[in-house]
């Protein structure tokens, strides 16, 4: 294959980590947005999402789209329900005090985690995508399920911007990350919101892992990167904003994909980590984000 | 930290190091291992407390101090060939540089910024150990040869892989730093970190220059923490980049946590208890970081002050 279409291979790929990383740092930036919370167990979550779609799948059988479907809608509502039953019994006992709460969702991670290596094993196990058609480019094939989860991610975000920005709950959230106190004395049930935006973005975690986990495989040490990863496009996108969120996944899952298909997937790493944390010593608003007030 | 009793707070030091060291000689000889390391790994939590109990810093990154140190001490003497004690002063200096760097930078962020910024310049040193593996030995780690590790005095010789020297060696190690974590903790310095955690602005307002004094906590506190990476090294041979990843700094904020953050004797107390409970669960289960993940939530639910931090506010109040 010649630079041109290896690029656009490189390229792709990109896009589909991009895609996937979107919609977990959006999960990642709402809990941060409005809560104030730094949750360190994202990654779980994203995480518990594969291993039960994985779960799902092998217990319904039959035609793949089918597990696949119940997966894409059971897995997600499990998780929810986990985070929420974890933000009323610690995060909410703690007033969500920032240290505490990191303290708090690094033991989540470890229990979460030690569950899922107790009780789903070391394995990595695959499921099988919903369908299996190849696009034909004139250099190489393409999955079609690829594709698909790209633009399931992009409707998905869009979904997530119009209920932020045209709905009531969405004014509601909006209301409660601008001032929480102002909100609790005009009548905004401001816990209830906390615990919705945990559940919510805990979700948004485990929808992407179910999209994700045709294409690589599920396994209990999987969310540590995609916690890295959200981390660092929370971070660059401005924390608590959705448009720079997307932006900055597009520009982490492209320069991920791109470098590590021509160097060290390490060294890439690494510079993006660096990267990273500098702009946050220099530039703690984000490359896109508005000072703080 | 009531002023009348120095003597007292001495005294109580000096007892726990006379009983650790006559524990030397009753315990059988499993214990006597594990207490070795716990010792070692006390000195990480006491660095670790230095600056999360008294400076008030929650740092999500120390395990690239401890690594520092333990790289630094590992590699000298694997691939230069250094004695002990050269080798061991070169891993304190080499967590004593990158916590420089990292206390320069990291330091003009707060809260959870400094938190997030610390665990990623972690991450970065744990990758680059990775990516250099063709002189770290990469995730297999290097073992660091027996014959190496031995300390010449003059005539005599000592083998760090003898128990009993081993024992004492660390022993020696703990009774400096917990000796010197507690003069510098009854130090004009040492208020002045405490009156940086309680009230930054109006310590700024004081007079005192909070970020050097920060700087300054950031350095004795990543080379307390290479002191015991390097020891570790060089006292039970082996170095390998699982010290450097994100659980290593996970637990001396654990331990600290356990055993009661800003108070002298908690990290040794966190570290003993989690270690024990460690060895007593693993009888039962593999999930040992089940166990750490639920001690953790329970402690800040209902434990925020630890063990010695509880003991201090209810009966002893003149506990350093």
């Amino acid at each position: 294959m010649h630079f041109g279409p290896h690029l656009l291979l490189a390229a792709l790929e990109g896009l589909v980590t991009s895609a996937v990383l979107a919609l977990t740092a959006l999960g990642l930036s709402l809990v941060f947005g409005v809560m104030r919370v730094v949750n360190v167990a994202h990654g779980e979550f994203f995480m518990l999402g594969a291993v039960l779609a994985w779960a799902i799948t092998t217990a319904i059988g039959g035609h793949p789209a089918l597990g696949f479907l119940a997966a894409l809608v059971i897995a997600p509502l499990i998780v929810g329900a986990v985070a929420l039953v974890a933000e009323r019994l610690v995060l909410r006992r703690l007033n969500y005090n920032p240290e505490a709460t990191i303290v708090a969702t690094i033991g989540m991670l470890y229990i979460i985690q030690q569950l899922a290596l107790t009780f789903y094993g070391p394995e990595a196990r695959p499921v099988e995508p919903p369908f299996s058609y190849r696009i034909l480019l004139p250099w190489f094939g393409y999955s079609g399920y690829k594709l698909s989860v790209i633009s399931a991610s992009a409707l998905l975000l869009t979904a997530t911007w119009l209920v932020l920005t045209r709905t009531r709950i969405g004014l509601v959230m909006r209301a409660t990350q601008y001032d929480s106190e102002t909100a609790q004395a005009f009548g905004i049930p401001v816990g209830r919101v906390y615990g919705g935006v945990f559940a919510l973005g805990a979700m948004l975690a485990a929808i992407a892992a179910v999209l994700i986990v045709p294409i690589s495989q599920a396994h209990y040490l999987m969310g540590q990167d995609p916690l890295l990863l959200s981390f660092i496009v929370v971070i660059i996108g401005g924390l608590g904003s959705l448009r720079g969120t997307v932006v900055a996944a597009v520009l982490i899952g492209l320069s991920d994909g791109i470098i590590s298909m021509f160097f060290s997937p390490t060294l890439a790493k690494i510079i993006a980590t660096l990267l990273v944390a500098m702009v946050l010593v220099f530039r703690p608003q984000g490359l896109f984000g508005t000072a703080s007030r | 930290m009531s002023e009348a009793s120095p003597a007292k707070a001495y005294a109580l030091h000096l007892g726990v190091i006379a009983l650790l060291f006559v524990l030397s000689f009753l315990l059988p000889e499993y214990y006597h291992g594990l207490l070795a390391r716990i010792m070692v790994l006390a000195v990480f939590a006491m660095g670790y407390n230095m600056l999360f109990g008294y400076v008030g810093l929650l740092s999500l990154g120390h395990a690239m101090f401890f690594a520092a140190g333990l790289y630094g001490a590992g590699l000298a003497v694997i691939q230069l060939g250094w004695s002990v004690p050269a080798a061991f002063l070169c891993g304190i200096a080499c967590g004593a540089v990158v916590a420089l760097v990292i206390g320069l930078l990291a330091l003009r962020t707060t809260g959870v910024a400094f938190m997030i910024v610390t665990m990623m310049f972690a991450q970065v040193f744990y990758l680059l150990i990775l990516y250099f593996a063709s002189w770290t030995g990469g995730d297999q780690g290097m073992v660091v040869p027996q014959p190496a590790r031995v300390l010449v005095f003059g005539a005599t010789s000592l083998e760090l892989t003898n128990p009993t020297v081993r024992y004492m060696t660390a022993l020696v190690l703990f009774s400096i730093v917990l000796l010197v974590t507690l003069a510098i903790v009854r130090s004009r310095y040492g208020r002045v970190l405490v009156a940086i955690r309680e009230n930054e602005e109006r310590t700024k307002m004081l007079g005192y220059d909070t970020f050097s004094n920060k700087l300054a906590a950031v350095v004795v506190s990543g080379s307390i923490c290479a002191a015991s990476g390097a020891a570790y090294a060089l006292l039970f041979g082996y170095v390998g980049s699982s010290f450097a990843s994100v659980q290593y700094s996970i637990l001396p904020l654990l331990w600290v946590l356990l055993g009661g953050a800003a108070t002298t004797l908690g990290p040794l107390i966190g570290t003993l208890f989690m270690y024990y409970v460690i060895d007593i669960t693993s009888g039962y289960t593999s999930a040992y970081l089940l166990i750490v993940g639920i001690a953790l939530i329970l402690l800040v639910l209902f434990f925020p002050k630890g063990i010695l931090g509880s003991i201090r506010q209810r009966w002893l109040g003149w506990l350093p």
